[in-house]
């Protein structure tokens, strides 16, 4: 076991943890906001994390046998935890400093085509350069364009927003049989692609739109059909066929219709469970979900300004269950249920 | 029980021989009311005669075109969310090919509704809108007998491409001058982009 300490609080983890999870463990415990951002680390895929740099700490002290401070910041993502390691994430001013400019790197040549991309809201780099970078760009010079291309029938890829955060190759490598896609070409010139314009058909290949982080991979069947702080979020679950798909899902509803289908998302923006491309692409009724109740949105996100409030009202009888210490309350079956509860 | 100490007493007082005359009083009254035939009137004859607004004047909506006379309108929803008074809606459509010269980006509104009956005329869409699209201008809506006309649609929301309204009076002086910067992605027509696009091409 290691004692570590990440923004003045301290805590005992296992030999091994990395100190994002140690971060995220913290806040997880004590209701902090001390994770550092991950644009390229997802932790339900393996051998992802240290391209996009996002995640850096200052280590000010290395471990309890040797206090001297690491000489640059780390990448929390790859970096294991030391017995008596001190960090520091938003406490240190230049970290904040350094990390702003990992933002004015990754955003180079990112096209700024908020209200045209159909990611805007859910975007990780939207809430990165929101809560971390700066007002401005030094950039001068021509943004790299490349066309919009096609993968397959389902999904749109926009490489000029993709940030290189290889999470979807790692999908492809990790989650479904036979890779079709990964990067092509160097440095500026990198570009995600498949081989020879080959289809992603595979099963499981719609993730790819759950883990990427920015707009560059979208569903094309929801392509430009409403915002989604105007959809309404809905968990729901159906006895999916395929037997590596739990069928547990998010259903994008707007009146009647469910415009789109979509992984479960956890607290960190990764997909609790991966889903099929049956359930994603093929169930757009409502009549094919079992439905269990509003999705939970965390309050800063833009997607609450739809004015669902029955999201709210979960979540604040959610709270209410956790500040009675324990005691488990009996809502009843479908108490929670939106067609349940009057306007 | 006596909470304040302004409690008054009502007397009906008897009315004096001048007050119970009626005459004077009537009089008074009438030579208030002549008065007022000689004063300059506080109200004016519209629509035959027009007050002078303010610049900024708040009235009916304008959806821009730009120089090229493409539609500036993306559909990114922004206004939609920054009315207090949900008077817009808004459905998007992709852009064709071909249509490049009707609408300035690759999505476009295809239904864009605003209920003027709702709307307060805050100006928070206006002041939401990223791609210099909607604005207000110093039109007053005017009015009519049934609800559903007052529904401005793209029909009656989209400026003539021929008589183009001029808001520039509405923008400060940074605005316009950064409006001049042709480098900036902003401020360039789709014309802009392809002929950036060939001339990186050549080189």
């Amino acid at each position: 076991m290691a004692k570590v300490t990440i923004d003045d609080i301290t805590i005992v983890v296992p030999d091994g943890t990395t100190i994002l999870h140690a971060a995220r463990m913290i806040d997880e415990q004590h209701g902090t906001n001390i994770a550092p951002p991950t644009m390229c680390y997802y932790s339900k895929l393996k051998a992802t994390g240290g391209y996009c740099r996002t995640c850096i700490v200052n280590v000010t002290q290395g471990s309890e046998k040797d206090p001297r401070p690491m000489p640059k910041p780390v990448a929390s993502c790859r970096t294991t935890v030391m017995d008596g390691m001190v960090v520091k994430n938003n406490t240190s001013p230049e970290l904040l400093e350094a990390r702003a400019g990992v933002v004015e790197f990754l955003l180079l040549n990112h096209p700024l085509d908020c209200p045209v991309c159909d990611q805007a809201g859910e975007c990780h780099l939207q809430d990165l350069s929101y809560e971390n970078g700066k007002e401005g760009s030094r950039f001068e010079f021509p943004k790299r364009e490349v066309e919009p291309d096609d993968l397959g029938d389902k999904i749109k890829l926009n490489m000029n927003r993709c940030i290189l955060c290889y999470r979807c190759v790692k999908v492809c490598d990790q989650i479904t049989d036979g890779r079709v896609h990964g990067v092509l070409y160097r440095g500026d010139h990198a570009e995600i692609s498949t081989y020879i314009e080959k289809a992603i058909d595979n099963d499981f290949s719609g993730n790819v739109i759950d883990v990427c982080p920015v707009g560059a991979l979208t569903d094309k069947t929801f392509r430009f059909k409403s915002r989604v702080w105007f959809t309404k979020p809905v968990d729901a679950h159906r006895n999916c066929a395929h037997e590596k798909c739990s069928g547990k899902v998010r259903l994008w509803f707007k009146g009647d219709d469910v415009l789109r289908v979509t992984a479960r998302k956890d607290r960190w923006g990764e997909v609790e469970e991966f889903i099929c491309n049956e359930c994603r692409f093929d169930k757009k009724s409502k009549h094919d979900w079992e439905i269990e109740g509003p999705s939970i949105i965390s309050h800063h996100s833009v997607i609450n300004q739809n004015h669902y409030t029955l999201g709210k009202l979960q979540l604040g009888i959610k709270n209410q269950i956790k500040h009675l210490n324990g005691t488990k309350i009996d809502l009843g079956e479908g108490a929670l249920n939106p067609n349940n509860i009057e306007k | 029980m006596q909470l304040t100490n302004r409690k008054k007493v009502v007397v009906k007082k008897e009315m004096s021989l001048a007050e119970k005359l009626y005459l004077p009083a009537i009089t008074n009254g009438m030579v208030i009311t002549l008065k007022h035939f000689f004063k300059k009137s506080a109200t004016v004859k519209y629509p035959e005669v027009k007050r002078e607004l303010s610049g900024t004047y708040r009235g009916q909506h304008v959806l821009k075109r730009d120089e090229q006379g493409a539609e500036r309108c993306t559909a990114c929803g922004l206004c939609a969310v920054a009315c207090p008074a949900e008077a817009i809606t808004m459905e998007a459509g992709e852009r064709k090919k071909g249509e490049e010269n009707l609408y300035r980006e690759e999505k476009y509104a295809v239904i864009y509704e605003i209920n003027m009956l709702r709307c307060i005329f805050c100006g928070l869409c206006e002041e939401a809108c990223p791609k210099e699209a909607i604005f207000l201008t110093d039109r007053i809506v005017p009015t009519d007998l049934k609800r559903d006309e007052f529904i401005y649609g793209k029909d009656k929301l989209v400026e003539d491409i021929k008589q183009p309204v001029d808001v520039t009076k509405r923008q400060t002086q940074n605005v316009l001058d950064f409006k001049k910067d042709k480098t900036k992605g902003h401020n360039q027509t789709w014309a802009d982009k392809q002929k950036l696009l060939s001339d990186k091409k050549h080189h």
